[in-house]
């Protein structure tokens, strides 16, 4: 389906807001930089920095990649480990 | 714009909501069942609730001229108790003829257990038995792509279901292909910080289509908003969209999906006036 905005459109609109969550973005990071502690190894940030770096590619489906990044993983053996045999 | 919101929990909201959605155009909505904030200890209760969703939330939302309609089942948390589960599932049918059920749901996963996927079969298999809709619910966050393609599998798998009556709901950017490649309704649910953005779910119409696609607000007792649906309406004008394919998305398909359940009959507000000259 066409998108009814040109990109410049979008652009025009979405600036602002793309700027302002950049900086919430940043000021987290800067929040997290000020706490006592240390979270170098939590699991969580990792993801975090890994979903950062799809910012930066050219694709289409960048949300989709982040949603992955954040998901756990699908097991097509599922059902045979909890003993769910296929239905009819 | 009239609206249909598919999924909404109003027994968790007040009277006053009732008076805005008919203010912002809703006509009519439907309330799955789910978890109530805590796990119920009987039959009993549910059988209560189930009273609540056929007759007391229906007579509240006719005040407002909003037509409502529910879905019955025993949630995915509660499914963890197999036992009380299965005496649910044998009370269901008991409410299947009331006017205002649609079928069965909200059924679905919430931790990908064992136990919960044993009882989204068994719900299947009511919902086959008993000739009804089904709606689904997709579990939440890193749980969500894991447990909607289990949730796929144990549809496909199973022969007797007709996948144009089942809607799988709470779809995001990494599940809805996978529901609709599979021949099933999606529903994307407009929710704060877990679900779905109304610029996002826009996003969703533009790049799979309008084609049994949904969109709810699922409005319940934590936080969220029962006023999501017009927000995804002023977004998708904002963008320039047409309003044939607005009311398709709000309207027109929520009534295609709803229309396959052998107790749905819905007077568009429209007729309204004319139905009650009749009478």
């Amino acid at each position: 389906m066409p998108i009814p905005l040109d990109a410049p459109e979008v652009l025009d609109r979405e600036f602002l807001e793309i700027r302002a969550k950049l900086l919430e973005l940043a000021a987290s990071f800067d929040r997290l930089k000020r706490a006592d502690g240390i979270v170098d190894g939590d699991p969580r940030l990792a993801q975090i920095h890994e979903a950062i770096d799809v910012l930066q590619n050219e694709s289409g489906d960048r949300a989709e990649q982040i949603q992955l990044i954040f998901s756990l993983q699908y097991d097509d053996e599922w059902q045979v480990k909890f003993g769910l045999p296929p239905q009819s | 714009m009239y609206y249909f919101d598919p999924h909404i929990h109003m027994v968790s909201r007040t009277t006053d909501d009732y008076e805005t959605l008919a203010r912002m155009g809703c006509v009519g909505l439907s309330e799955p069942a789910f978890w109530a904030g805590f796990d119920r200890g009987s039959v009993e209760s549910f059988r209560d609730y189930f009273r609540q969703l056929t007759g007391f939330e229906r007579d509240r939302s006719a005040q407002f001229g909003i037509q409502h309609y529910t879905w019955l089942c025993i949630n995915a948390k509660e499914a963890e108790n197999v036992e009380l589960s299965r005496e649910v599932i044998a009370m269901i049918p008991e409410f299947l003829d009331n006017p205002s059920v649609l079928g069965i749901g909200e059924i679905g996963l919430n931790k990908n257990t064992k136990n919960e996927a044993t009882i989204f079969l068994e719900h299947m298999d009511l919902a086959v038995q008993h000739d009804q809709q089904i709606l689904i619910h997709t579990p939440h966050l890193a749980d969500k792509y894991q447990g909607t393609r289990m949730i796929l599998d144990m549809l496909c798998d199973d022969s007797r279901i007709d996948r144009t009556r089942v809607l799988v709901d709470h779809v995001e950017e990494h599940t809805v292909r996978h529901v609709l490649d599979e021949g099933f309704w999606a529903g994307m649910t407009l929710y704060p910080v877990s679900k779905c953005t109304p610029e996002r779910a826009v996003d969703i119409i533009e790049m799979y289509g309008a084609e049994r696609l949904l969109v709810n607000s699922a409005g319940d007792w934590g936080p969220s908003k029962p006023t999501a649906v017009p927000d995804l309406i002023m977004a998708m004008r904002r963008r320039g969209h047409p309003e044939s394919l607005i009311r398709k998305v709000v309207y027109d398909n929520p009534l295609a999906f709803f229309s396959q359940s052998q107790n749905f009959q819905f007077t568009p507000p429209e007729q309204r006036a004319a139905v009650r000259a009749k009478t």
